[in-house]
C-alpha cells in the first residue's frame, strides 16, 4: 500500500491508509468456512478426483447403467412410434394442443439451470463453494438440455425437416417466423446448449492434462492418447493458465445473462399468447426463479448419492449443502410468492376471464394437480428453514424429489389447466397423456441417467484445480483468495499487495 | 513428461476444420446450384406426339393464347385443346399431312392426344389460372415466350423462390390487363413499370397471400 502524504487534498476516506483504516475499524476476525474439511492437502484432492475415472469399475455402476440403459429404450420406442405415425399419437387435441411435450421440455430445460448459473453467477459473485459442485451440475445442464431438446425437436412432427427452424437462405425464399417466441426459444435454447458445453469442455481441459499424464505415468497408453486428445496440448504452464482464467472470467460474463435469458424466452412461449393464465407479465421472473429452483434440487438429488457412494464428504461440505438449501429456500419462496401474486392480480386486475383461470386451477377438474404443484413447491422447501433439516441428508434428498416432482406438476398446470377450459365453455376438454407420452418422458430420465453415469466414470467430477485454489495451502500469501475473509498481514508489512 | 503427440499435431486440427469447412462448403454449393428447380427443371423440353409450334400459330398467324387455352381466365385450369378444336383449321389445311395423324386419330376416337407434360406445380400446390391472368398476370412471367417457341419447352423455374418473388413485389410485374395475353409487351421503362403497377395494386386490391396457407391449401 504506497503511503500518501496528509496534504494532499484527498477525502478522508481516499486518503486514509488500510492499515489505518482497519485499526480504526477493528474488523473482527471472521474465518470463512474450510471449504475442504480434514485438513487435507493438494495431492489428496487430484487422488481423491482423479481415482474415480480411474478405479475398477464398480458394479452399482454396471447394474444402474444397464437400468438406464433400459429405461432410455421406452424414449426411443416412444418417438419410434411417434414417427412413424405422426404427432396424433401425443394424447394432443382441441383444445388441449400443448400437452406433455412442452412440459417436458420447460421441465428439463428448467432443470439444467443450476449448472450454468452455479458456473457463471456464482463465479462472478466469488462464491468459492461452487468448485466442488460445479462441473458435475455443468454437466446436468448439458444432459439435461439434450434430454429437453428432444420434445420440440420430435413436436414438429416430421423430424427430418427440423433444420427449418433455423434461418438458413434456401432455395424456397422463405424463412422461420421471427415474431414467434417459438423461434426465439430456438436460439436461446441453442445458445444455451452450446455456451454451456463449451465452458463446461474449456473447465475440463487441465483435468484433462492431468488425468493424460497420470494415464502415461501408468503405462496405459490409449488411455493417455484419449486424454490428451481432448487436452489439447494442456501444460499446466502459468501461461496456460492465465489464459484459462481469463477465458472463464470472459464465458462466465457471456453466459451469466443466458442464465436469465432461456427461462424468461420460455416463459414467452405462453405469455406472449392471449391466453388467461399464461397472458402474465410476472412470468419470465417466475420461471427463471423456477427454474433455479428445480436445478439446485436436482444437483442436490445427483449429488448426495455420490458424496455418499464416493466418500466425498470432505469436499461436499455440510457448508456446501446448507448453501444449496438455502438457494432452494430463497427460490421457492419466490415461486410461492409468484402463485400468490397470479391469484391477487387475477382478481385486482377484474379480468373475468382471467379470474376463472385461477380460481379454476385452484378448484377446477385439475386441482389435483395445482395442490401436488403448490405441496411440493411452495411447503416442503420451507423445512429447510431447519437446521436439523438441512442436516439430515436423506431428508435433504427426499424434499429435492418433492422440488423436482412439484416443479413438473407447475408446468403441467401452467400448460394444460389454462387450455382445457379457455373462453369458449362449449369447446372445454380434458387432456391425458398416451402410453406414448409416458414412454417417451419416463425415457429420457434413463437417457439423463446414462448421460451422467458416462461422465462420472470417464470424467474427473470435480474441477481439481479450483478446489487447490480455494484450499487453505493455496492462499499461502495470505491475500485472502482462500479461505479467510481478512487477509492475515493486515498488521504487518504489507507484503505484495 | 515425454510427448506423446508428434509435432506435425500442433496443426492438424486447423488442418481438418478446414479440409471440413471447403467440403461443406462445396456440398452446400453444389446443391444450391444443381439441386433447384433453376437447373432441374429449366429446359425441360419432352417430345411430344406431334411438334406443335407456338411460334408458327401464334406469332406468324396471330392466334390468341385463348383460341386454344379457352378457360385461362375462367378457370384455375388452363385447359389444352381438344383435337377438334385443331380440326376447325386442320380439316381443311394440311388435312392428310403425316405429321397431324394424332390429331386426326383423337378427333375421330375421342382419345385425347397423349401431350406430355412441361408445367407442373405439385400436388400441395394450389394454383388458380384465372386468378392470374385477370390480374395483370401475363403468361409470359411464368411460361416464358411461349410464342417464339418452335416446341414448348420450361423457360422459368418455376419454384416457391419464383412464386414469392412475385407475390412480395406484385408491382414489379403487373402489366395491363389488355397486354396480359401479348407475349411481346414490354413497359416503357422500370420506372413507368413500378408507377403503374403500384396503380394496378392500390386499385384492383392485389393482395398476393405470403402465409403458407395461400398456396398450400
Amino acid at each position: 500500500m504506497p503511503e500518501i502524504a496528509p496534504e494532499l487534498p484527498f477525502t478522508a476516506s481516499d486518503a486514509e491508509s488500510r492499515e489505518k483504516l482497519l485499526a480504526k475499524v477493528k474488523p473482527v476476525e471472521a474465518p470463512r468456512r474450510e471449504l475442504v474439511t480434514g485438513d487435507k492437502d493438494f495431492h489428496w484432492v487430484t487422488e481423491k478426483v482423479c481415482g474415480i475415472p480411474e478405479s475398477k469399475t464398480p458394479r452399482w455402476w454396471w447394474i444402474m447403467f444397464c437400468v438406464a440403459a433400459c429405461m432410455a429404450t421406452f424414449t426411443l420406442a416412444g418417438l419410434t412410434w411417434l414417427v412413424s405415425s405422426g404427432v396424433g399419437v401425443w394424447g394432443l387435441a382441441n383444445p388441449v394442443n400443448w400437452g406433455w411435450a412442452i412440459v417436458n421440455f420447460v421441465f428439463w430445460i428448467g432443470i439444467g439451470h443450476a449448472g450454468t448459473l452455479i458456473s457463471a453467477i456464482l463465479c462472478l459473485l466469488r462464491q468459492k463453494w461452487r468448485v466442488s459442485i460445479n462441473r458435475a451440475a455443468e454437466a446436468m445442464t448439458i444432459f439435461a438440455v439434450v434430454c429437453a431438446g428432444i420434445f420440440p425437436l420430435f413436436h414438429v412432427g416430421r423430424v427430418w425437416f427440423a433444420w427449418w427452424l433455423f434461418p438458413l437462405p434456401n432455395a424456397n425464399w422463405i424463412w422461420p417466423q421471427f415474431r414467434s417466441p417459438l423461434e426465439w426459444d430456438v436460439f436461446a435454447v441453442s445458445t444455451y446448449g452450446t455456451v454451456s458445453v463449451l465452458f463446461w469442455y474449456m473447465g475440463l481441459i487441465p483435468d484433462l492434462g492431468t488425468m493424460r499424464d497420470r494415464a502415461l505415468k501408468a503405462g496405459k497408453l490409449i488411455k493417455a492418447w484419449a486424454y490428451g486428445v481432448f487436452a489439447m496440448g494442456w501444460r499446466q504452464s502459468n501461461r496456460h493458465w492465465r489464459n484459462y482464467e481469463m477465458a472463464y472470467l470472459l464465458l462466465a460474463g457471456l453466459s451469466t445473462p443466458l442464465v436469465l435469458s432461456v427461462h424468461t424466452i420460455v416463459s414467452f412461449d405462453f405469455a406472449a399468447s392471449q391466453l388467461p393464465g399464461w397472458h402474465t407479465t410476472i412470468f419470465p421472473p417466475y420461471f427463471v426463479a423456477g427454474a433455479i429452483f428445480s436445478g439446485f434440487g436436482m444437483v442436490l438429488t445427483l449429488m448426495l448419492p455420490l458424496r455418499a457412494v464416493y466418500g466425498l464428504h470432505n469436499l461436499i461440505t455440510q457448508y456446501h449443502i446448507d448453501c444449496m438449501c438455502k438457494i432452494i429456500l430463497a427460490t421457492g419462496s419466490m415461486v410461492g410468492y409468484a402463485y400468490m401474486m397470479e391469484f391477487f392480480i387475477a382478481w385486482y386486475g377484474a379480468n373475468p376471464y382471467e379470474g376463472f383461470a385461477f380460481i379454476n386451477r385452484a378448484l377446477g377438474q385439475y386441482a389435483w394437480s395445482y395442490y401436488i404443484m403448490v405441496g411440493c413447491n411452495v411447503i416442503s422447501p420451507h423445512l429447510f428453514w431447519f437446521k436439523a433439516v438441512r442436516e439430515n441428508t436423506a431428508l435433504v434428498w427426499i424434499i429435492c424429489g418433492f422440488v423436482n416432482v412439484g416443479m413438473w406438476f407447475e408446468r403441467f398446470v401452467i400448460t394444460v389447466t389454462s387450455l382445457a377450459n379457455d373462453f369458449l365453455p362449449s369447446s372445454w376438454g380434458y387432456y391425458s397423456p398416451t402410453i406414448v407420452d409416458i414412454f417417451t418422458f419416463f425415457g429420457t430420465f434413463g437417457l439423463f441417467s446414462v448421460l451422467f453415469l458416462l461422465f462420472v466414470r470417464f470424467l474427473p467430477m470435480m474441477p481439481m484445480g479450483e478446489i487447490k485454489a480455494v484450499m487453505k495451502q493455496g492462499d499461502a500469501h495470505g491475500h485472502g483468495t482462500g479461505t479467510q475473509a481478512v487477509p492475515h498481514d493486515v498488521h504487518g508489512k504489507g507484503g505484495h499487495h | 513428461m515425454a510427448n506423446i503427440f508428434p509435432k506435425w499435431t500442433n496443426i492438424a486440427p486447423l488442418k481438418v476444420a478446414a479440409c471440413l469447412l471447403l467440403f461443406v462448403g462445396t456440398v452446400v454449393l453444389g446443391i444450391t446450384y444443381y439441386a433447384t428447380p433453376k437447373w432441374t427443371e429449366v429446359g425441360f423440353q419432352p417430345i411430344q406426339p406431334v411438334a406443335f409450334s407456338h411460334a408458327l400459330h401464334v406469332d406468324q398467324l396471330g392466334l390468341d393464347c385463348r383460341y386454344c387455352h379457352t378457360y385461362v381466365d375462367r378457370s384455375e385450369h388452363s385447359n389444352v385443346p381438344a383435337a377438334s378444336t385443331c380440326m376447325n383449321c386442320h380439316s381443311m389445311v394440311l388435312s392428310s399431312d403425316d405429321r397431324l395423324a394424332p390429331v386426326r386419330e383423337s378427333y375421330e376416337s375421342g382419345e385425347p392426344v397423349p401431350w406430355v407434360r412441361i408445367h407442373n406445380t405439385p400436388d400441395y400446390v394450389y394454383f388458380n389460372h384465372s386468378v392470374h391472368v385477370n390480374r395483370g398476370v401475363s403468361c409470359v412471367e411464368c411460361h416464358g415466350q411461349i410464342n417464339e417457341m418452335e416446341e414448348v419447352y420450361q423457360a422459368k423455374s418455376l419454384s416457391m423462390a419464383f412464386c414469392l418473388e412475385c407475390h412480395r413485389n406484385p408491382e414489379n410485374f403487373i402489366r395491363p390487363p389488355d397486354e396480359v395475353y401479348n407475349l411481346d409487351w414490354q413497359p416503357e421503362s422500370a420506372a413507368a413499370q413500378i408507377e403503374q403497377g403500384e396503380k394496378f395494386v392500390h386499385d384492383w386490391k392485389v393482395m398476393p397471400p405470403q402465409s403458407c396457407s395461400g398456396c398450400h391449401r
